[in-house]
C-alpha cells in the first residue's frame, strides 16, 4: 500500500473521525477539520504535475482479489490527474464555502461532511484506478453518496423525490456500465484499462464490440446527464447548494465525461462511437440550453445550463474521435483539447455561479427570479461574481468561456469535413445546432444575471432583508472567478501542464512517444468564421433576450404533458401499477389457482419434453402376463376411485378412499410384498380414522353437502396430468438401460445383513439412513401435531389454554 | 386340481367383493356402506388366504390376522362415529 492508495482512501478514513469532531468539538464548525484534507490532497496532486508533464505515468498495484484479477491498481496519467486536481481543488473551495453556508446550530454537520468525504474519495477512486471493477465500485459509491447528499434535508418530500430519481437513473446506468465492463473482460480477459487499450484490435473484431460500447456509453450518459437521462439533474437541485456546486456542476456529472474520455482509445476508432457521442452531446446541448431559458428558479437554470454545457463537452469528445480516422491529426484533436479546456472552465464558472446562487438564496430567502431584482447595489460583490460567471458561460470576452466556445465552434466546423456514414451531408447540422445552442446559452445567461440584479428591488416579496454575504462565503467564488478571468489572459499556463498530458492520454497511440500535441490557445485568430458566429450570438442573443416576453409562448408548445419528466413519472408509477396488477392477477390467494399453475407447468414441460425430445417409447418386452386377479382388482380400484371423485357426501368419499387403500394392500399381496401390505393396511385404517376426525370438526355453518362443481379447466388439467404420468410410466419401463441391483440384496441379505427378510434387512441394514430420517419425520409430525393442539396463541401473542371442545 | 378349485374360489370371492363395492358406492345410507366395508374386509381375509395357498407361502398369514383386527376396529370406530358423532371421547366430558 503506497501513498497513492492512501490518498484515495484517506477521505474514507477521515470520514470515520468526522462524527467524533461533530460531537465533541461543537464550538468549532466541523468543516474546518474537513478542509485540511482536500487542501493536502490538492498539494499532493499538484506535485505530480511534473510527472505527467514529462509524459510519464505512475502505476501502483495493491492486490485485492488477485485470483479474480481484481486489484486496486492506481494509474496516474494526464487525464486522471486533471480530474483529481478538479476534485480536490474545487472540493477544498466547496468545503470552505459550506462552512459559512451551513449553520453550526441548525444543521446536522456530521452526516453532511461524512457523505461529502465519502463522495470525494469515491470520485478520486473513479478517476485514478485502472481496474474496471474497482472503478465500478467507486462509481456506485459516487451514486450512493450523491443520493445521500441530495436527500440531505430528508424531511422535505422533494429532496426525497430528487434523491430517489437520481439514484434510479444513475444506478441504471451504472449497471449497464458493469455489463459493458464484463463484456470487455470477456473479450480481453483482463480488467485493466491499460490492457484493454493494448488489445484494441482484438476488441474491434469481436462481436461484443458494439454492445460493450453502448452499455458503457449508457453508464456515462446517465451519470453525465445527457439526453434523455438529464432529468435527474434538475431535481437534484434540492440538495444543499455546496453539494450542487460540487457534485452537480464540477465533479460527479463529469465522471461520465471521464469515462468517455478514458475509453476513447478503446472505442473511438469506430464510426459508431463518433456518431453516438457527438450527436448525443450536441442534442443535449441544444435541448438543455433551450429549456434553461424557461426556468424561473436560479438553481434550475444552472442545472439545465450544466446539462447543456456537459453536452457541449461530450460532443467535442465525440468530434475529437475523428482524429483517429484521418491523418490530419492536428485538425481534429482541437476538439478534444477544447473539451478538456472547457471542462476546466466549466468547473470554474459554474462552481462560482452555484455559490453565488447559494448566497442569494441565503441572504434573501428565495431563489425565484420572479421575486428577485435590484440586488446590484445591495450585493455588489455577488453581482461581480455572477457577472463574470454568466459572461464566461455565455462565451463572451474577456473570460475563459469565450476561448473554449471559440474552440468549440472550430471543432464543430471541422466536423463538417468528416466523412463517416455520410457525415458530409448531415455534418453541417453540427455547427448550426452548436450555434443555436449557444444563442440560447447567451439568452439564459443574461436572464440569470439581469433579472436577478437589475430591475427594482422588491423587499416585500423577500423573506429576509437582503444584504451582502459574509466575507467567508465570498472567498471561494472569488477564487473561482479569479481563475475564470486569468485563464482568459493566460490560457497557455494550462496548455502543456494539464491539457496536453490529458489529450495524450486520450490518444495514446496517435503520436510517437517523444512527440507532443501542439496546444496553443489564443485569444484572437483573426476574422474567422468563429468570430462571426460569436458576433451573431451576441446580436441575436441580445435581441432574443430583450424580446423574451414576446416569444415566450413557444414554450407553451412544449406542454408539461410531453416532457421527459412526465415520462419518467408515468414510467415509475406505471411500472409500479403494472407489476401490482400483474401480481394481483396471478397471486389470487387461492390454493386452487396455484395448483393449476404447478400442474399446467408440469404438463407443458413434461409433455413437450416427451414430444420434442422423443422421450416416449413403448415396448412390451419383459412385461409379465396380466392375470385375472389383477384385472378384477383394477376394476375394483377404478370404481372406488370414481366413487371418491363423484361422491355426493364427504363420508362416502372417505369410505371409498378406504376401499382404494385396502385394494392397494391387496395388490401388494398379489405382487408378493407382505411387509408393504401389512403397513398399508394399518396406515390406511389410521388415515381413515383421521379423516373421520377431521370430518367431525368441520365447521357447522359452512358445512354444505355439495358436490364439486364441474370445471372444464380442472378436468383438462387432471386428465393431462394423468395421461402424462401414464405415458411417463410406460416410457420409463419400456427403456430400462441397466439391470436392477436387487439381485445383490437377495444374494447377500443373509450373509451380510444376518436376516432372511430382505425388505427389512434393506430398511435397517443396507439403507438404514433412510429409515432413521423417516423416523425423524414421524417424530417431527407427532411433535408438530402435539404443539398445534396444545399451544395456542391469542392475538396479543400470549399462549392460552386450548379451547375446550363441547 | 387344487389350483383350479382355488382359482374358482378366488373368482367367487372377487365377484362377491365387487358386489360389496357396488353397495359401498350406492349406499344408500352410511351404515350400509360401513357394513359393506366390513364385509369387504372379511373377503380380503379370504382372498389373502387363498392367494397364499396359491403362491405356496406362509408370509401372508400375518396379514390375515391384521386384517381381522383392523376390520373389527374400523367397523367399531365407524359405528361409534355414527352413534356418538366422534370416535375418541374426551375424558373430561364425562
Amino acid at each position: 500500500m503506497q501513498l497513492l492508495h492512501f490518498a484515495i482512501l484517506s477521505p474514507f478514513l477521515f470520514a470515520f473521525f468526522i462524527p467524533f469532531f461533530a460531537k465533541y468539538a461543537k464550538k468549532i464548525h466541523t468543516g474546518w477539520f474537513v478542509l485540511v484534507l482536500p487542501i493536502l490532497l490538492f498539494i499532493y496532486f499538484i506535485r505530480m504535475l511534473s510527472i505527467t508533464m514529462a509524459g510519464e505515468t505512475v502505476r501502483s498495484v495493491l492486490e485485492w482479489i488477485p485470483s479474480l484479477g481484481i486489484n486496486f491498481t492506481v494509474y496516474i496519467d494526464g487525464l486522471g490527474l486533471l480530474f483529481a486536481l478538479l476534485i480536490t481543488g474545487i472540493g477544498a473551495l466547496v468545503v470552505l464555502y459550506s462552512i459559512f453556508y451551513l449553520s453550526k446550530e441548525k444543521e446536522q454537520l456530521g452526516p453532511f461532511y461524512v457523505y461529502l468525504l465519502m463522495f470525494m474519495g469515491a470520485m478520486l477512486g473513479v478517476v485514478l484506478v485502472d481496474n474496471v471493477m474497482v472503478l465500478y465500485m467507486f462509481w456506485e459509491l459516487t451514486s450512493l453518496s450523491s443520493f445521500l447528499l441530495i436527500g440531505y434535508w430528508y424531511k422535505r418530500e422533494k429532496s426525497r423525490y430528487g434523491a430517489t430519481k437520481s439514484l434510479l437513473i444513475t444506478v441504471f446506468g451504472g449497471l449497464c456500465m458493469l455489463g459493458g465492463f464484463i463484456l470487455l473482460y470477456i473479450i480481453t480477459d483482463s480488467f485493466s484499462i491499460r490492457e484493454m487499450i493494448n488489445q484494441v484490435h482484438l476488441i474491434a473484431s469481436h462481436d461484443f464490440f458494439i454492445p460493450a460500447m453502448i452499455l458503457i456509453l449508457l453508464g456515462a450518459f446517465t451519470k453525465s446527464a445527457q439526453f434523455p437521462f438529464y432529468i435527474w439533474l434538475p431535481d437534484a437541485m434540492e440538495a444543499p447548494t455546496p453539494v450542487s456546486a460540487y457534485l452537480h456542476s464540477a465533479t460527479m456529472v463529469k465522471a461520465g465525461i471521464y469515462v468517455i474520455a478514458r475509453f476513447s482509445p478503446v472505442f473511438a476508432f469506430s464510426s459508431e462511437w463518433f456518431w453516438i457521442v457527438s450527436l448525443t452531446g450536441i442534442i443535449t446541448m441544444v435541448w438543455g440550453s433551450f429549456h434553461a431559458v424557461k426556468q424561473t428558479d436560479l438553481k434550475a437554470i444552472l442545472a439545465f445550463s450544466t446539462v447543456s454545457q456537459l453536452g457541449m463537452v461530450v460532443s467535442m469528445l465525440g468530434a475529437g474521435a475523428a482524429a483517429l480516422h484521418y491523418d490530419n491529426t492536428e485538425y481534429y484533436t482541437v476538439a478534444t483539447m477544447a473539451a478538456i479546456f472547457h471542462l476546466i472552465n466549466h468547473a470554474t464558472f459554474k462552481g462560482s455561479l452555484f455559490m453565488a446562487a447559494g448566497i442569494i438564496d441565503h441572504e434573501t430567502g428565495t431563489r425565484d427570479i420572479r421575486r428577485l431584482g435590484g440586488l446590484m447595489a445591495i450585493m455588489p460583490i455577488t453581482f461581480t461574481i455572477s457577472l463574470i460567471g454568466t459572461f464566461s458561460m455565455a462565451g463572451l470576452p474577456p473570460f475563459n468561456g469565450f476561448l473554449s466556445k471559440e474552440m468549440f465552434f472550430t471543432s464543430m466546423l471541422r466536423v463538417t469535413h468528416v466523412d463517416l456514414f455520410n457525415v458530409q451531408t448531415w455534418g453541417v447540422l453540427f455547427p448550426v445546432l452548436a450555434w443555436i445552442g449557444s444563442v440560447f446559452t447567451f439568452i439564459y445567461s443574461m436572464k440569470l444575471l439581469f433579472q436577478t440584479f437589475r430591475g427594482t428591488y422588491q423587499p416585500d416579496k423577500l423573506e429576509k432583508k437582503a444584504h451582502e454575504a459574509p466575507i467567508g462565503m465570498l472567498i471561494s467564488p472569488v477564487i473561482l472567478v479569479a481563475f475564470a478571468v486569468s485563464l482568459f489572459f493566460f490560457p497557455n499556463i494550462l496548455s502543456y501542464s494539464v491539457i496536453e498530458p490529458a489529450v495524450s492520454s486520450i490518444y495514446p497511440t496517435l503520436l510517437d512517444s517523444h512527440e507532443k500535441f501542439h496546444v496553443h490557445i489564443s485569444q484572437w485568430h483573426g476574422f474567422t468564421a468563429e468570430v462571426f458566429m460569436t458576433l451573431g450570438i451576441i446580436v441575436i442573443g441580445t435581441a432574443g433576450y430583450l424580446t423574451l416576453s414576446k416569444w415566450k409562448g413557444i414554450y407553451q408548445l412544449f406542454s408539461e404533458k410531453l416532457t421527459l419528466n412526465r415520462l419518467y413519472d408515468k414510467l415509475t408509477i406505471g411500472m409500479e401499477k403494472g407489476s401490482y396488477q400483474v401480481t394481483k392477477r396471478y397471486m389470487t390467494g387461492f390454493l386452487r389457482d396455484y395448483l393449476l399453475y404447478v400442474f399446467a407447468a408440469f404438463i407443458i414441460l413434461m409433455g413437450s419434453a416427451l414430444v420434442f425430445k422423443g422421450g416416449f417409447s413403448f415396448s412390451t418386452e419383459g412385461t409379465a402376463k396380466i392375470g385375472v386377479y389383477e384385472i378384477i382388482l383394477s376394476v375394483v380400484m377404478i370404481s372406488a376411485t370414481a366413487a371418491t371423485v363423484f361422491a355426493k357426501s364427504r363420508l362416502t368419499a372417505i369410505i371409498s378412499l378406504g376401499v382404494v387403500g385396502y385394494t392397494l394392500a391387496l395388490f401388494f399381496v398379489i405382487f408378493r410384498a407382505p411387509d408393504l401390505a401389512l403397513t398399508q393396511l394399518v396406515i390406511e385404517t389410521i388415515s381413515v380414522a383421521l379423516f373421520l376426525l377431521c370430518f367431525y370438526h368441520l365447521p357447522k355453518l359452512r358445512w354444505k353437502k355439495k358436490t364439486r362443481t364441474f370445471r372444464l379447466n380442472n378436468f383438462i388439467i387432471s386428465l393431462g396430468v394423468g395421461i402424462i404420468v401414464t405415458l411417463l410410466g410406460i416410457a420409463s419401463s419400456s427403456q430400462r438401460t441397466k439391470d436392477s441391483i436387487a439381485s445383490f440384496f437377495t444374494k447377500h441379505s443373509h450373509d451380510l445383513g444376518g436376516g432372511d427378510n430382505v425388505v427389512n434387512v434393506i430398511l435397517v441394514d443396507f439403507r438404514g439412513f433412510d429409515t432413521m430420517f423417516e423416523i425423524t419425520v414421524l417424530t417431527i409430525a407427532a411433535l408438530g401435531i402435539y404443539g398445534m393442539i396444545k399451544t395456542k396463541v391469542n392475538e396479543e401473542g400470549k399462549s392460552v389454554e386450548p379451547r375446550e371442545d363441547k | 386340481m387344487l389350483t383350479v378349485i382355488l382359482q374358482i374360489s378366488l373368482g367367487i370371492m372377487a365377484v362377491s367383493t365387487l358386489l360389496y363395492v357396488i353397495r359401498v358406492i350406492k349406499g344408500p345410507s352410511v351404515p350400509d356402506r360401513v357394513i359393506a366395508l366390513d364385509a369387504i374386509g372379511i373377503n380380503l381375509i379370504a382372498i389373502t388366504a387363498l392367494v397364499s395357498i396359491l403362491l405356496r407361502t406362509s408370509v401372508f398369514l400375518d396379514i390375515i390376522l391384521l386384517l381381522g383386527i383392523l376390520s373389527f376396529i374400523g367397523t367399531i370406530a365407524f359405528s361409534k362415529f355414527l352413534e356418538k358423532g366422534e370416535v375418541i371421547e374426551n375424558d373430561r366430558d364425562r
